[in-house]
């Protein structure tokens, strides 16, 4: 019966927990670094600056249609590096389980956090379990820190972004969020929609290679993309026009939005990036980045203007339009 | 859906109906009030204030159900949560509506209060937790009174009661009236409603106000018909309620949701924020099912002498259409929808929150 669900005894630091990350997240995450589970890995050098970022994951539900906490906390930490302008190469990985949480579901996460780091080319290499009591946690939270090398060039030297760049989204926005806000407001899907939870490094480095090296990059997570079009106003100085035509979104997302009645730009997307460039490397960033996978839907959005200095102007589709704000609170199911 | 939706959301016809709102002449300014939260906030996301000509006004009038709700109703729902450990079903939208105490500050004072999407949801929790009290905080207007009906007289479990804060809109359309300072050519007409309720009501209105009225839906291009057929209704001096919603609205209505809301429910007086007690404006449960109100069953009473907002708050006159929110000293100031001062702050269908969230650009 216990060896079907995570005991307090698998956080005590004795046999149950050795058993727990020999059994399970080492063969899972198994590399050179990580095997000899000494206290802290040891990295080599890239012989320039570094990137460094943590992250938090505390997802409800754990799994979800196009993904899970696993996944999720992989590729986010992944894509805050790329979006850095880094290449993602090393992640320590903490996880803090709740007693009573199904062993089964803490091994497809694992696996699926395995797979992730695969994908994107990362090593997990150093991490931490701990157990809390029952109705102290929610499950699984994972928190973790990744690193990874600059790429010489960027952030560029020479500008920020201005009047006359072009905005780039690279795919379908809002989408994680929707799945997310469907699973929680009880909405249950008859479709194909899934989250675009993903590693954005092939994004990221399509650009570099077309030469068409970003002014601003960004993956909109939290707050959506609305919110990062606000960050990229103020940092700019300038307005950011955004044509509401142009924005991909998916008829799901669309759907799943007005039937709760929340704003997909306010959805988060856990495998897009935003790109300001020049307006004459446009085209060649879109054209990177429709050969790839990741990046079929991408599309031009919209661009800056020296107008109303940092805030971001929607046109509608009909001729109309109105600035867009960040999400202001937490996102509540309307009442009719 | 969307494929369904998508004529509604056509540019074209969207253009086509603007050019025929801005070839009319009409000889001096017109002001035309909705009253529906849903159209407040399709107009602001769609910027179709944007489009219109500057001689028409779209006013907001008091049509979100959230904020048209006083504070003594918030409160009792807090007590109950607070003193009488029941779960409190709620609206999403009420959660965080200012009071002496919000339902936020209730949930983060350890009560137990849970955001539903209807009365069912409700029901359901009151069926999985037979050991506890459950309190559904029934409130909106002939859209959602019909669905609490349809809970009631469907026979709930016994621990399921009704803090009941439902609100009927044409009695509060006649009290409009008597504003002395609210000068309308015409009513836009809140689609969600009148598929319940049909017209009836409405051409009474019409011609006991000596005012036109047209049905809309919440797609921009229903509400650019809805605007275009009203506005030329008023130009040309015509009195008559058009609807411009014909595909989900029928003149009778829905006698289904009419009959049940009418065998559970009977009309009451009830107060309004910002128009005061209206006669016939509420909704009591008839004596066969009086076992299922909440304030009964607890003996919780409604404080009528609570403030009825924040000092400077202009919630009330903003609901009514006497004031912009725009006009308010504490609009983008003191009050966002972070940090809100009054009801048409929080919910997505408040008039204050809508203007905050969707500040249109005019083009010209």
């Amino acid at each position: 019966m216990t060896d079907n669900v995570i005991t307090l005894g698998h956080g005590s630091g004795g046999l149950l927990t050795h058993e727990l990350v020999r059994d399970l997240f080492v063969r899972a995450f198994s590399n050179p670094l990580l095997d000899p589970l000494d206290d802290g890995a040891i990295l080599p050098s890239p012989g320039g600056p570094l990137a460094l970022t943590t992250d938090a994951f505390v997802v409800s539900p754990l799994e979800f249609l196009g993904g899970d906490i696993g996944s999720l906390a992989i590729n986010g930490t992944v894509n805050d590096l790329a979006v850095s302008g880094a290449r993602p190469q090393h992640i320590a990985l903490a996880a803090i389980l709740e007693e009573g949480l199904d062993r089964a579901l803490l091994e497809r996460v694992v696996l699926s956090a395995a797979e992730a780091a695969r994908g994107a080319g990362v090593l997990v290499v150093t991490g931490d379990t701990k157990v809390v009591e029952r109705g102290k946690g929610d499950g699984v939270y994972l928190t973790t820190t990744g690193v990874g090398a600059m790429r010489p060039g960027f952030p560029r030297s020479d500008r920020g972004p201005g009047p006359g760049d072009v905005v780039l989204v690279s795919g379908p926005v809002g989408d994680h969020g929707a799945v997310i806000l469907a699973a929680r407001s009880g909405v249950e899907l008859q479709t194909t929609l899934a989250s675009d939870c993903g590693p954005v490094t092939d994004l990221v480095e399509a650009l570099f290679e077309a030469d068409a090296v970003p002014l601003f990059l960004r993956d909109p997570t939290r707050g959506g993309l609305a919110t990062l079009l606000c960050d990229l106003a103020e940092a700019g100085g300038c307005e950011v026009a955004v044509s509401e035509a142009d924005l991909p979104l998916r008829t799901e997302t669309s759907a799943i939005c007005d039937i709760v009645g929340v704003d997909p730009l306010h959805l988060a997307c856990e495998g897009c990036v935003v790109a300001v460039v020049e307006a004459d490397r446009a085209n060649q960033a879109l054209d990177a980045w429709r050969v790839l996978e990741s990046g079929a839907g991408a599309q031009a959005i919209g661009e800056l203007r020296s107008a109303g200095r940092g805030r971001v102007v929607l046109h509608t589709r009909y001729g109309g339009a109105r600035t867009l704000l960040r999400p202001t609170a937490e996102l509540l199911p309307r009442i009719c | 859906m969307s494929d369904v939706l998508e004529p509604f959301r056509d540019p074209g016809r969207l253009r086509g109906l603007t050019h025929r709102l801005c070839n009319l002449t009409p000889s001096k300014p017109i002001a035309f009030m909705h009253v529906c939260g849903t159209h407040e906030n399709a107009i602001g996301r769609f910027g179709i204030r944007s489009l219109v000509p500057r001689w028409l006004r779209v006013i907001a009038g008091p049509g979100c159900p959230v904020c048209v709700c006083p504070p003594a109703e918030i409160d009792a729902a807090a007590r109950l949560s607070l003193d009488h450990g029941v779960i409190l079903a709620t609206f999403g939208d009420m959660v965080r509506v200012p009071g002496r105490i919000s339902l936020a500050e209730a949930r983060a004072r350890g009560a137990d209060v849970r955001v539903v999407r209807g009365v069912h949801d409700a029901v359901r929790l009151a069926e999985r937790h037979p050991d506890r009290q459950v309190v559904m905080f029934a409130v909106g207007f002939e859209t959602t009174a019909c669905t609490t009906a349809a809970a009631v007289a469907a026979r709930p479990p016994d621990n399921f009661t009704l803090l009941l804060a439902h609100r009927l809109i044409p009695p509060a359309l006649h009290a409009l009236m008597e504003l002395p300072d609210l000068r309308l050519d015409g009513f836009l007409l809140p689609g969600h409603a009148t598929t319940v309720t049909g017209t009836a009501d409405y051409e009474a209105f019409a011609a006991a106000t000596n005012l036109p009225a047209a049905v809309a839906g919440f797609e921009p291009v229903d509400i650019l018909l809805g605007l275009e057929r009203l506005a030329t209704l008023a130009v040309h001096g015509r009195v008559e309620v058009t609807n411009a919603y014909a595909r989900a609205v029928r003149p009778a209505g829905n006698p289904r949701a009419i009959g049940i809301t009418d065998k559970v429910f009977e009309p009451t007086d009830a107060p309004w924020r910002g128009l005061g007690v209206i006669p016939g404006s509420g909704l009591s449960l008839r004596e066969p099912y009086r076992q299922l109100d909440a304030l009964d069953r607890f003996g919780v009473t409604l404080d009528p002498d609570l403030p009825e907002s924040f000092p400077g708050c202009e919630c009330g006159r903003v609901m009514v259409g006497l004031v912009e929110p725009e006009d308010c000293p504490l609009f983008d100031n003191a009050c966002t929808p972070s940090s809100p001062r009054g009801g048409c702050m929080v919910s997505l269908e408040g008039t204050c929150h809508s203007r905050f969230v969707y500040r249109e650009v005019r083009n010209d």
